[in-house]
């Protein structure tokens, strides 16, 4: 406990100063605009699992813990208290202590107290009276058994057993407090914060507009006087529209290596950065059907995989081969590259690799003169799209004739909960860089977001093993260790980990991408313009 | 005259009615619902918390329970809830008509007053260097994606100008508006002035042969006289059905040029609902669309008595 609020003093004076060289230069005023990628379902951050909407909403709220927004990766080293002031473990690790912020208030006036954050993660937890239409990020909380206030200014998560990541869920984007006396269905149209912007309007299809709260917690933030977002969802029409001026920054990661290139030569004042999104592109494998149920053919389908022509073509080379996590150096849990050749389908030979893969078709009953038919199944959309027909080009290497099933977006999910595919070409976006989020999002044996339903009891030992580590570089052993097993079990075969870019007028300051998550870092506060 | 016109209302509502059954089945036997969409942005599938959301919708009554409720509400003014937004229909619908509208309305009156002249000079000019300059403008404008237009334009202006004529705010005064709208409705109106151009020219010269035509001319009348009163009157039939037809088309049609500019209109919105297969939205605008198409037809119907007087309803 001395240890935590030790280490949360030093992270404050860090903080302390920074802000206040920041604060220096920085000018007060301005609108900053940015266009909007689309219209976002709703405004309510824990209903949805898209940035659309936690982007333009981070602003509107605040965490009990964040993940300190002017260093560009996250890990547990830079969480910084947020509504809370410091945090403590219990002895047995099992209960975890906020200190909460006084004289903070929500937007309309009422102050905020304790039982805000009760009433949240009841929310989350489905413990509530009311309930979120949906509530994709329930799983993140599994081990939290219950949520008490002590009185006005303490709260207390207390968890089935220990896990120390739980503050890095709690540090996300995706997590932030909301009011206890505003229901879902107004948190959705009009929420309701207690953050440096204060929600003035959704214009669906058309514009998000907040401004700048006069009343926030910390006195001199925010600079700006409002930010707004124009919905574009014609990518052309959005980038011409930057190029010309019109904005002062892109929506964040929405540049792709091509388009930024056109950016560069048009707008060459522009400050670009090409940045990890920690979004995966991977293969979710029908594992209850033929012919995907023999272990031979799956395994062979993830031999043939020729990731370095995959990055190439998609991402002009800038994307990076991985496991389950985001590679290093910008992922802080990702497998070390010695270690990611030795899986099979990672190494160097892929003649060989592809040799093996056609050994085992033909064990399977397949070759030459009997290939195998099967669909590739995958959403409408390009990012989806372009890698299936890549997939079915390197599959036809190994006895494999695919035909590409493209799946409207409103018939996906159903798809996948049928289980009515063969192979399916997936997005996986981590907005946490922890394994918790991943493991047990993607491949934890009841998770909704297991889409395969892989199962593997003896795995998920390990997953509680290595999310009850305190010791940081055990624990790193542990996740390679499990990552390399998820691969070996072609449990999602990962394609590659992309990369993309955002871009901003260089009268933009006090603006810092995350490297290893697009979720995290939209908190506007620093942001300022130096006109 | 009175029993033609009751009949032809009788047959708009017969349409109308026709429309408003097969957009409101057609809507809810394409597979996937709002709730599919809500889970898909929530990135999976809760098939208990799913049904929850479509009882929550009314999705899961019988179709002509939910036909029967939307017809109701809508005899009554309500137009219902969006399920994404959340707020009533008509809040969402209503401030989007008038920028279309405007749009439209610039559009046909850029390709009237570009598309007919034009196509009278052709016809008037048959086979000189005029005719054929002409002739390849009109086959360029039919020939010419308008996204793709459009996108030239707005790289023209960045290029050129350093700035971009989309809609990012809503216009403060009238001649911004002017302004904002032009570009678009010129980039829409090109393809629909090319079109009536070629009409025009087609018509002229049909009539132009006739033989009032030299009866015309050999009574001393002047050019423009013989050109604009007496073969243009005639040949214009033909042509106000097609721009009564683009009027509109334009109220509905306007999806790409919208898109592209960028502009808070019926028609993308349309398309936006439709993949979120927001039903209240979604047959609510299309039954709009088609009380503008087939009011317009009507219109155009009798137009065709005012401008030939040998065209008489009888009862």
């Amino acid at each position: 406990m001395i240890r935590a609020f030790s280490a949360l003093t030093a992270a404050g004076l860090v903080v302390g100063i920074a802000a206040s060289a920041a604060a220096a230069d920085a000018h007060r005023g301005g609108v900053l605009k940015i266009y909007h990628r689309d219209s976002p379902p709703s405004a309510s951050i824990h209903e949805e699992a898209t940035f659309s909407t936690s982007i333009p909403m981070m602003p509107v709220f605040n965490n009990l813990v964040l993940y300190k927004q002017d260093v560009a990766q996250n890990s547990m080293s830079t969480i910084v208290p947020d509504l809370a002031t410091a945090w403590s473990w219990s002895p047995d690790n099992l209960k975890l202590t906020f200190k909460l912020r006084e004289g903070v208030k929500w937007h309309d006036g009422k102050p905020f107290t304790a039982k805000d954050v009760k009433c949240t993660w009841d929310l989350l937890m489905g413990n509530a009276s009311q309930k979120f239409r949906k509530n994709p990020r329930q799983s993140w909380y599994e081990n939290v058994t219950d949520v008490t206030a002590n009185g006005d200014f303490e709260a207390t998560f207390a968890l089935k057993r220990p896990q120390p990541s739980l503050l890095a869920l709690l540090a996300s984007g995706y997590t932030p407090v909301y009011p206890c006396h505003v229901g879902p269905a107004q948190m959705r149209t009009h929420p309701i914060g207690t953050g440096p912007f204060k929600f003035v309007e959704f214009k669906q299809n058309e514009s998000i507009k907040i401004v700048r709260n006069p009343d926030y917690w910390k006195k001199d933030r925010p600079y700006l006087d409002a930010i707004e977002f124009t919905i574009i969802p014609n990518r052309s029409t959005a980038i011409l529209a930057f190029v010309a001026g019109k904005f002062d920054m892109t929506f964040p990661t929405e540049v792709t290596v091509p388009l930024l290139k056109d950016i560069v030569s048009q707008a060459p004042q522009a400050v670009c950065k090409l940045v990890p999104t920690n979004i995966s592109i991977n293969l979710i494998v029908n594992r209850e059907s033929p012919p995907l149920d023999n272990p031979d053919v799956r395994r062979a389908t993830a031999l043939a995989l020729d990731r370095k022509s995959f990055i190439d073509i998609l991402s002009e080379g800038k994307a990076d081969a991985g496991g389950t996590m985001q590679p290093q150096p910008e992922g802080v849990w990702g497998m070390p590259p010695e270690m990611l050749k030795t899986i099979p389908g990672y190494g160097d030979d892929l003649a060989a690799s592809r040799a093996e893969a056609r050994k085992l078709m033909e064990k399977a009953g397949y070759g030459p003169n009997k290939r195998l038919a099967l669909k590739i199944s995958t959403r409408n959309i390009p990012t989806y799209r372009d890698p299936a027909v890549i997939l079915i080009d390197q599959l036809k290497e190994i006895y494999i004739d695919a035909e590409l099933e493209v799946v409207e977006t409103a018939n996906w999910f159903s798809k996948v909960a049928r289980k009515d595919y063969a192979i399916g070409l997936n997005l996986t976006g981590n907005a946490v860089d922890d394994p918790d989020q991943s493991f047990y999002e993607n491949y934890a044996c009841g998770s909704e977001r297991n889409y395969t339903r892989y199962c593997n009891k003896e795995l998920e030992v390990l997953f509680d093993k290595q999310s009850m580590e305190t010791d940081l570089e055990k624990r790193k052993k542990l996740v390679w260790e499990i990552d390399k097993k998820l691969q070996d079990d072609v449990a999602r075969p990962i394609i590659l980990h992309g990369r993309a870019a955002t871009c901003w007028q260089p009268q933009v300051k006090g603006v810092t991408l995350m490297v290893n998550s697009s979720y995290n870092g939209w908190r506007f506060e620093d942001a300022w313009l130096d006109r | 005259m009175t029993s033609y016109l009751i009949r032809r209302f009788g047959l708009m509502v017969l349409t109308l009615f026709g429309i408003s059954v097969i957009i409101f089945v057609l809507l809810r036997v394409v597979p996937g619902n709002i709730a599919d969409i809500l889970f898909d942005a929530a990135g999976m599938i809760n098939e208990a918390e799913k049904r929850e959301l479509e009882q929550a919708f009314g999705l899961d009554r019988p179709i002509p329970v939910q036909y029967a409720s939307w017809i109701g509400g809508l005899l009554q003014g309500d137009l219902g809830y969006s399920y994404v937004s959340e707020r009533p229909a008509i809040a969402e619908i209503a401030p989007r008509i008038p920028t279309t509208a405007k749009l439209a309305a610039l559009a046909l009156g850029f390709s009237v007053l570009l598309g007919v002249p034009l196509g009278v000079i052709s016809a008037v000019r048959q086979n000189t260097g005029l005719d054929y300059l002409l002739r390849v403008l009109s086959l360029s404008g039919l020939s010419m994606p308008s996204f793709w237009l459009g996108l030239l334009i707005l790289m023209a202006f960045v290029a050129y100008f350093g700035a971009i004529p989309i809609y990012t705010e809503p216009p403060q005064t009238w001649w911004d508006e002017l302004l904002l709208f032009s570009v678009p409705a010129a980039a829409v109106g090109f393809r629909s002035s090319a079109l009536l151009m070629r009409l025009t020219r087609s018509s002229m010269l049909e009539v132009m042969r006739q033989d009032y035509i030299r009866t015309a001319r050999s009574k001393g009348a002047s050019e423009t006289t013989v050109n604009f009163h007496h073969a243009l009157r005639n040949a214009v039939l033909p042509i106000v059905t097609v721009i009564g037809i683009e009027a509109a088309f334009l109220m509905g049609g306007l999806i790409v040029t919208e898109t592209v500019f960028n502009i808070p209109g019926v028609a993308r919105y349309l398309v936006e609902a439709i993949r979120w297969r927001d039903y209240p939205i979604v047959q609510n605008l299309v039954m709009f669309i088609a009380v503008i198409v087939v009011t317009v037809n009507f219109i155009v119907d009798m137009t065709y008595a005012a401008l030939d007087p040998r065209i008489r309803y009888s009862d």
